[in-house]
């Protein structure tokens, strides 16, 4: 197998393409960075001057609000170009291939390309393909990876529950179609949690799950009992009701999380979700909006950890 | 036209025989000796002379096709690889489902004057699983075989009516086992490497659900399967429990599942995106035992070119298939190696057993058979280089990689169509 081709010869980050085979001191490195600017984040001058004058272009194969949103402000923080392009509108239904909208991208002298797209694995054939002084983040791919999530997730842990070293983490639903999960889960092995745990229907597990370091449940009753942390994953509305799912109801009813089954949990359990949420299919309000949920800190940890990635990648020279 | 091999180690599968040897060819077919002067001399000091290679799915892409190789491409890169028959599968553009193409195909292979050719026919129009083709009709027109490529026929009424109609005439039809409900949207191996990497699945239960079917449609019809690309070591164990059983079924196996498995998609390789998918080490060597064994009875090179912009994709967007003619005969040797066979043993994967699953006369070193041969040098490196690669496909998981095993000449009917 080739070498990781996320980090260049030294090990640093080259591009960030998945949690997965990064080094336990790197994702340590990542977080330590993103908490020392979540400070300029609340300051009444939110900029920092580390990527002046590079350019940032957010590459969207594949609709999103939130997470390019997040991007440009951490982007923007950084004092970089921002430059936004919708490409599933554009380029792609003229029949551009995905290298040629790098190539041509590239030629407009792009620093940090921020790739979203619908095939896992799009962003390593980016970054096997762009300059030597370009960066790949991944911002989602297939199922794949979704790394920024995955260390947004990470850092919301941390900031609650300071250590990672005696954790239970039950992360709940549609885990086979998840990115989200994949990287949080490869976060919280390398970091030594000791127990993380999935928790859905054989129909929303993939194959071979355990091969990944976790306990798999089918039951909330079981996996959540004395979690430490619950995260929630979206269940996209396509998958309620088929050959996966009989319905949002049935759904809501067996793995939904409600106050009565967060109660399993431990008394000081945080709660999370990568959003967008489905208000009474997976999660319900009083949980969404209760005392233990911290999903709203979850967005704005994720500008932080964005510009702390973007600023590892390109930041140096 | 007479052509002496001379001072050859010469291998003949069929018979078993290795040992030191010449091979005297008049007018296109072996005699047992050179009748007066011949007319050429090949010195095969230090090489093997065997029966030329037969491969049984290798894709010429005509009609249809010609932007991702033609005919000529194609046809050069077999005979560099030394094989001198190739089957073609139905998959071109439109498929071999009328006789004017199958008289088409052959005759402009039969001009080029390399291998032969022979077309296996569509089992369904349009490869669509629906509606037989005139299957007497195509084999009039020189159809071996008759097969949907990597097609599925959906409805099992349709596969076994097929099944029944082709039995009657006595035609081989060569199915891959793919249940095509399970496979729906797959593009690996449902397994470990899938789930990390976040790419739908093909369970390796796709294969053996269809399999379980295929054999007992074979048990009611009688009709004469031969099984292509095996896949999975479940399906291994289900034909060889067929064959104990006495069906009339024969196997094959793509020579890449023989050497690569999940593992090799490294980050995403789409040069490993290929149909079957490569499944656990398990099933790699699960496939490469039951070859030895002889539950599966060829290799197959499973050729597929394909343009280096249909590879350049992310992986599931890839169109799969690797290039295979050139590196049917190195691969197959590394495997033989592995296996611990003999030399002879391990060609006949290539030669006398495709030869009887064709139902022709060549693949053997016989007085009276096809003088259908390849020299070759055994030890000398082959490195896989797209550069080198006569065929248009340039597609390979094993790009940069040194194999043994160097084809020095080629002999199709008597004539060198091939040397180096």
């Amino acid at each position: 197998m080739p070498r990781n081709p996320q980090l260049n010869a030294s090990g640093e980050l080259q591009h960030l393409l998945s949690i997965e085979g990064l080094p336990r001191e790197l994702l340590i490195k990542i977080l330590d960075t993103a908490e020392s600017f979540a400070g300029v984040t609340e300051r009444d001058i939110k900029k920092v001057p580390l990527l002046r004058g590079k350019s940032v272009f957010n590459l969207f194969f594949e609709g999103s609000t939130r997470t390019r949103t997040t991007f440009e402000i951490a982007a923007k923080r950084l004092s970089a170009d921002v430059i936004n392009l919708n490409v599933a509108a554009s380029s792609t239904a003229k029949g551009e291939s995905l290298l040629d909208t790098v190539a041509n991208l590239s030629a407009m002298q792009a620093d940090i390309f921020v790739v979203r797209h619908g095939s896992s694995g799009a962003p390593y054939l980016v970054a096997q393909h762009v300059k030597p002084h370009e960066h790949v983040i991944n911002a989602g791919d297939g199922r794949h990876a979704h790394p920024t999530q995955g260390l947004l997730d990470l850092y919301t842990i941390r900031h609650y529950k300071k250590d990672f070293s005696g954790l239970a983490v039950a992360i709940v639903g549609d885990v086979l179609h998840s990115r989200v999960a994949r990287s949080l889960i490869h976060g919280l092995t390398t970091l030594g949690v000791p127990e993380v745990r999935v928790i859905g229907p054989q129909t929303l597990i993939p194959a071979g799950a355990q091969g990944l370091g976790v306990r798999v449940y089918h039951s909330m009753r079981e996996g959540l009992k004395d979690a430490d942390v619950v995260v929630m994953l979206r269940l996209q509305n396509e998958r309620m009701s088929g050959a996966l799912l009989p319905s949002a109801q049935e759904f809501n009813k067996h793995y939904g999380l409600t106050a009565e089954k967060l109660a399993l949990a431990r008394p000081d359990a945080i709660v999370m979700h990568p959003g967008p949420m489905n208000r009474g299919v997976e999660i319900d309000s009083s949980v969404a909006d209760g005392p233990h949920s911290v999903i709203l800190p979850q967005v704005t940890f994720g500008i932080a950890v964005r510009m702390a990635v973007m600023s590892m990648v390109a930041g140096g020279g | 036209m007479k052509l002496l091999v001379k001072g050859a180690r010469v291998v003949d599968p069929a018979s078993g025989r290795d040992g030191p040897g010449d091979v005297a060819v008049v007018d296109g077919r072996i005699v047992a000796s050179m009748p007066g002067k011949p007319d050429r001399v090949l010195d095969a000091k230090g090489l093997v002379v065997a029966p030329g290679l037969i491969d049984l799915a290798a894709r010429l892409r005509e009609p249809g096709y010609e932007y991702k190789a033609t005919l000529e491409s194609e046809m050069d890169a077999a005979v560099a690889g030394g094989v001198t028959s190739l089957a073609c599968p139905p998959d071109t553009d439109p498929p071999l489902d009328e006789p004017g193409l199958v008289d088409m195909l052959r005759r402009r292979a039969k001009a080029l004057e390399r291998a032969r050719v022979y077309p296996v026919g569509a089992l369904t129009v349009k490869l669509e699983g629906r509606q037989l083709t005139e299957m007497a009709e195509l084999a009039e027109a020189g159809c071996v075989a008759f097969s949907q490529a990597n097609a599925p026929v959906a409805d099992t009424e349709v596969l076994w009516r097929a099944l029944q109609y082709a039995a009657t005439f006595g035609f081989p039809v060569w199915l891959r086992a793919e249940d095509p409900w399970l496979a729906k949207g797959g593009v690996a191996h449902d397994g470990d490497v899938a789930t990390r990497l976040g790419l739908a699945g093909i369970p390796a239960f796709a294969e053996t659900v269809a399999l379980a079917t295929l054999l007992e449609l074979v048990r009611a019809t009688g009709a004469r399967v031969h099984v292509c690309r095996l896949s999975s070591a479940a399906g291994v164990a289900l034909l060889r429990r067929a064959r104990h059983d006495g069906l009339p079924v024969t196997c094959d196996v793509g020579v890449h599942h023989v050497h690569l498995s999940e593992m090799d998609l490294g980050f995403f390789d789409a040069q490993c995106r290929l149909q079957p998918p490569l499944r656990s080490a398990r099933d790699r060597d699960a496939l490469a035992a039951g070859l030895a064994d002889g539950t599966i009875d060829c290799i197959v090179s499973d050729h597929t070119p394909v343009d280096e912009d249909a590879k350049l994709l992310p992986f599931a967007e890839a169109e799969p298939g690797a290039t295979g003619l050139e590196l049917l005969l190195p691969l197959t040797l590394k495997w033989g190696v592995q296996a611990k066979l003999t030399l002879a043993q391990t060609l006949a994967r290539v030669t006398s057993a495709p030869a009887g699953v064709l139902g022709v006369d060549s693949g053997r070193i016989a007085p009276g058979a096809p003088a259908d041969l390849v020299m070759f040098d055994p030890q000398a490196p082959f490195r896989v280089d797209a550069r080198a690669l006569r065929s248009q496909g340039k597609n390979s998981p094993f790009l940069g990689l040194q194999l043994a095993g160097r084809v020095r000449a080629t002999v199709v009917a008597g004539k060198v169509v091939y040397e180096t």
